[in-house]
């Protein structure tokens, strides 16, 4: 039986059985314990991977997980543009996740959208030992007056905020008055706290409950409601995902008030709560915020998926399925008027990429929702797993992967690697610290967080470019040149 | 509908079409509860002002666009440069992760690093837990010959100690005993990822050489003549570190790299990933103390690891970030004359050919200002090189450059007549950079790929020099150090000019009389 090519779902189930026992032949038993809980193959019928997630990774193992700081300001509260972001503690946070995640927006930066910036109180050894308390006071005194055009400011925490016991509440509180009630948001994202990246989305979530839909009590709407009005919930507009995104909804028929949080601004997460429907991308790290609006506003949601035309499509005829026959006229509409383009790229694409084997690791939501986008170039996805998610995503995984998929959790460098090694996908998915791993050995890889640097991958327009780039990775000439021809 | 599958729009040309342009407009105009535009413009405008410029310089608090990273990243730097070393951060994991990032996208390569991953309860109870395990599972899983400590503000904070924690685990047998952990606190909060390197560094040196924290006798140090060779931190390490090795070879210098990233961070793809390639061997890194003397090439990545060296008894030499004619002349000199070994004559001929370069193409260099940002030692290094062509490095700033630095790039502005209308700016960041750009404008900006919004804003053209260059690809291969590098920077400044002069002058009927084939 050939590793690489098993015979049947006996022998992949079987092989993915030896792999495991052999990736965990490495570690000290204690830990090949605690990593056995991860690693699974998913059995058809079972309501979730039957692997264990969102648990402490182990240390010394090289995981590729993050921290809450890169949960809330890198990924929820860092795309709000017309917001003045701090990173408040020592400078190297806020260095390391500028303006890398690429939430595009439009603005004139510095001075009405703040997007592509790094504010931070670069905390010194002062700060440390007498607290940071007065520093951020005068910090946002300064912001106040050098960029007199911002919308609000958050404080993000770094590891220390938390462990000097500073009051940023207090000095949010302090300042919001002073400023005639501009939005100042403390959040609690320090690094250590939680497992991962999705604890700082949770707070994050949070904290927009509590200094956003909290004090905005009596605020006068922007805009005339309409029965059709949504908000994009948990799409970062990476690339321009949620503008290839929100083109499709507008087509329908529907009205977008707000994009969270991509290219999205403080008025758009205040006029929320007036949605008639909040449609959520990324559950992982939205959900929370969704939920409360539900409860408190009685906005209902509907999860949906704009990766590849056949997702797309169901997803467009659910969002429909909660509004009148305009709009459901309408997605049938969009659809009908995006068929010839999806119909040409599929035949331009599927003959190079048919048949070619994926494996994925990635964040939030694409671990399960980029895998109908490769089935529908006729790619087959063999190995998945989320570097944050939680049961409930695993759970939606299972209507997703196929019976036999290997399934890997927090995965770590060396799993990873051997399990890349032993299946040989013709492709692999994953972020930039695996990028050249795999490029070395020779395979083929897009970085699916960044879109490789390009993108829209959302939407009609997007599945395009995201066919277009998985041909390039794939059928490259560069890899046949990975063996020198004198090489044995 | 905009997109079609002969002629794939990116997401450059994609949300030009109109579609999105309405789209955009709409969103603006309904939902985003924008300025009005003129007040949007008027605020564009007094950014660019004196006054505000004042208010910006009088920022206590507030650090905006800083071009310096934290301690633990040089740390991180510092520990690749040895044989099979795996670099180990104490503390939380979410840094790790962004360390492995930012390298990776300097330069295109892996960057294996590991984490203790501390969480709430090791900030409640210390970290010594997560050492005792972390250390176990590095050293069964990754196999590596070193494990090298260094510490995220957050194990700092709670005042874990790294010394006492490593002994506690070598009990348990998470390693073995004699195995070697060199550590260094490495906190965030203090200087930046240039004293994370420096600390790094001191730590090994103080490993081998110092018995190893008391589990083997102190070296006794047998003088030979061979040198030991410091880069510092560098984002050209692997195209500077091998120009430097070719360099000592024309010579027959015998000579130690101490801290050698240069191939872990070029290794080929040819079907294998190596987590490990090259780097400094540990029986050198410890031999290295019998050497005669040690060359710092940036004084400022290793302001306490040259003290502990000169500490054995060596002679040690530090310079800033050497880059062109003279800065190159006065490294080999004195090489040569600490080594004995005459100056070779293979690099007596390089030094003519750039001398010839500079003399081919100074006239486009000569009186154009500039604007440098980076590291101090590199800025050091540019600023020399630029008046050495005859230009003026006008604003010379260092986000982690402090009261020596400043006095230093003084001393060399008052070198040089191109130095007369030059100021450096220590602990100033690039939104300070943006002001002086408006009010004392220059023709050429060089920095890191950070600098391109501040090419955007002040229409300054930018030169990429630095750490991190994201935005173009293999920089990193070229050499910046020795007669060879001066001529990479050469071109590169080169290049930018001429650009610019064409861009200049393209315009049919109007500019293009100037549109020359030759220049």
């Amino acid at each position: 039986m050939s590793l690489a090519q098993p015979e049947s779902i006996e022998d992949l189930k079987a092989r993915n059985k030896a792999l495991i026992k052999e990736v965990l032949e490495v570690y000290p038993e204690k830990t090949a314990k605690r990593r056995a809980k991860h690693l699974g193959t998913f059995e058809d019928g079972k309501p979730d991977c039957g692997v264990k997630s969102n648990i402490k990774s182990i240390p010394g193992v090289m995981t590729i997980r993050g921290c809450a700081y890169a949960g809330s300001k890198g990924v929820v509260w860092g795309p709000i543009k017309d917001m003045i972001h701090i990173s408040h503690g020592p400078v190297g946070c806020g260095q390391y996740s500028w303006a890398s995640r690429r939430n595009y927006y439009i603005g004139v930066t510095g001075i009405d959208t703040f997007g592509t910036m790094q504010f931070t109180s670069d905390f010194q050894e002062k700060d440390i030992v007498f607290g940071g308390d007065k520093k951020l006071a005068k910090l946002i005194d300064e912001i106040q007056e050098l960029f007199p055009l911002n919308k609000g400011i958050s404080v993000q925490s770094e590891c220390p905020i938390g462990l000097i016991g500073d009051d940023i509440e207090a000095v949010s509180k302090a300042k919001t008055k002073e400023y005639n009630g501009h939005t100042i948001v403390p959040v609690r994202c320090e690094g250590f706290r939680g497992v991962s990246q999705s604890l700082g989305h949770h707070l994050a979530n949070d904290a927009i409950r509590d200094w956003v839909f909290d004090k905005m009590e009596g605020k006068p709407a922007l805009f005339e409601s309409t029965p059709y009005d949504v908000a994009i919930i948990g799409d970062y507009n990476i690339g321009g995902d949620a503008w290839s995104s929100r083109i499709l909804l507008e087509e329908m028929g529907l009205r977008v008030v707000a994009q969270w949080s991509g290219d999205g601004t403080i008025a758009e997460l205040e006029a929320t709560p007036r949605a008639k429907l909040n449609v959520l991308h990324c559950y992982r790290s939205m959900n929370y915020i969704s939920r409360h609006m539900e409860e408190k506003y009685g906005v209902p949601w509907v999860e949906y998926n704009f990766f590849g035309p056949s997702k797309i499509e169901e997803s467009l005829r659910k969002i429909a399925s909660h509004f009148d026959d305009k709009i459901k006229e309408g997605a049938e509409r969009v659809i009908a008027k995006y068929r010839p383009l999806m119909d040409a790229v599929i035949a331009k694409y599927r003959p190079r990429l048919e048949g070619k084997k994926v494996m994925l690791f990635v964040g939030g939501l694409r671990p399960r929702h980029v895998i109908g986008a490769y089935e529908d170039l006729g790619m087959e996805i063999v190995g998945t797993g989320y570097e944050f998610g939680h049961n409930d995503d695993y759970q939606r995984t299972t209507h997703y992967v196929k019976d036999g998929t290997l399934i890997y959790d927090d995965v770590t460098g060396y799993e990873f690697e051997k399990f890349v090694e032993k299946i040989q996908p013709d492709l692999v998915g994953s972020g930039i610290k695996e990028k050249y791993v795999f490029q070395k050995m020779g395979v083929p890889f897009r970085q699916m967080h960044s879109w490789d640097y390009s993108g829209p991958y959302h939407g009609y327009d997007g599945f395009a470019i995201f066919a277009r780039d998985m041909d390039m990775a794939i059928n490259s000439p560069v890899w046949k040149f990975a063996k020198a021809p004198w090489a044995a | 509908m905009p997109q079609n599958a002969d002629n794939v729009l990116d997401h450059f040309n994609l949300f030009r079409q109109p579609e999105y342009l309405e789209m955009f407009e709409k969103k603006k105009k309904e939902f985003e509860n924008h300025h009005p535009d003129a007040e949007v413009e008027r605020v564009r405008e007094w950014a660019k002002t004196k006054e505000y410029q004042e208010k910006n310089f009088a920022r206590e608090a507030l650090t905006v666009n800083p071009a310096k990273a934290c301690q633990p990243l040089g740390a991180v730097f510092a520990s690749l440069g040895f044989e099979q070393t795996i670099p180990f951060v104490h503390g939380s994991q979410g840094c790790v992760a962004y360390y492995r990032s930012h390298f990776s996208r300097h330069f295109k390569e892996p960057t294996s690093c590991v984490s203790s991953s501390m969480t709430e309860d090791a900030a409640v109870f210390g970290g010594l837990n997560n050492m005792i395990d972390g250390l176990a599972n590095t050293y069964n899983m990754y196999k590596p010959k070193m494990i090298s400590v260094s510490t995220t503000c957050m194990a700092e904070v709670i005042g874990d100690d790294l010394n006492a924690f490593i002994k506690t685990s070598k009990e348990k047998g998470s390693v073995p005993a004699d195995y070697d952990v060199p550590f260094a606190h490495t906190p965030a909060f203090v200087g930046s990822h240039v004293t994370g390197y420096d600390n790094v560094m001191k730590g090994i040196v103080e490993h081998f050489w110092n018995g190893k924290a008391g589990t083997a006798p102190k070296l006794e140090r047998v003088p030979n003549n061979s040198i030991n060779f410091i880069g510092g931190f560098d984002g050209y390490v692997v195209g500077n570190i091998r120009e430097v090795k070719r360099i000592f070879d024309s010579m027959g210098v015998e000579y130690t790299i101490f801290g050698d990233p240069s191939d872990v961070w070029d290794t080929p793809t040819d079907g294998e990933f190596r987590m490990y390639d090259g780097g400094t061997k540990l029986e050198d890194a410890a031999n290295a103390i019998n050497a005669k003397a040690t060359f710092s090439m940036q004084h400022f990545s290793t302001e306490k690891t040259l003290p502990l060296i000169a500490a054995s008894g060596q002679e040690t030499y530090s310079f800033h970030h050497p880059i062109g004619v003279r800065a190159t002349d006065e490294f080999l000199m004195k090489v040569s004359e600490v080594t004995g070994k005459p100056i070779s004559k293979e690099l007596t001929r390089e030094r003519g050919r750039l001398v010839d370069a500079i003399a081919d193409s100074s006239a486009h260099l000569h009186g154009k200002r500039f604007a440098i940002y980076g590291d101090p030692d590199l800025c050091y290094g540019l600023a020399a090189f630029l008046m050495e062509l005859g230009a003026e490095p006008i604003t010379v700033l260092a986000s982690n450059g402090g009261k020596l630095w400043e006095e230093k790039m003084n001393a060399l502005f008052a070198s040089s007549p191109f130095g007369k209308n030059c100021t450096a700016y220590p602990g100033k960041d690039l939104w300070h950079m943006r002001s002086l750009l408006f009010t004392e404008p220059v023709d050429f900006l060089i920095g890191n790929t950070y600098g391109k919004y501040l090419e955007r804003d002040t229409g300054t053209p930018l030169i990429r020099i630095g750490f991190p260059v994201f935005d173009r690809h293999h920089y990193h291969r070229y050499p910046v150090w020795g007669y060879q590098g001066g001529l990479n920077v050469l071109v590169w400044l080169l290049d930018k000019v001429f650009d610019e002069i064409d861009r200049n002058t393209n315009v049919v009927a109007k500019s293009d009389y100037s549109f020359d084939i030759i220049r």
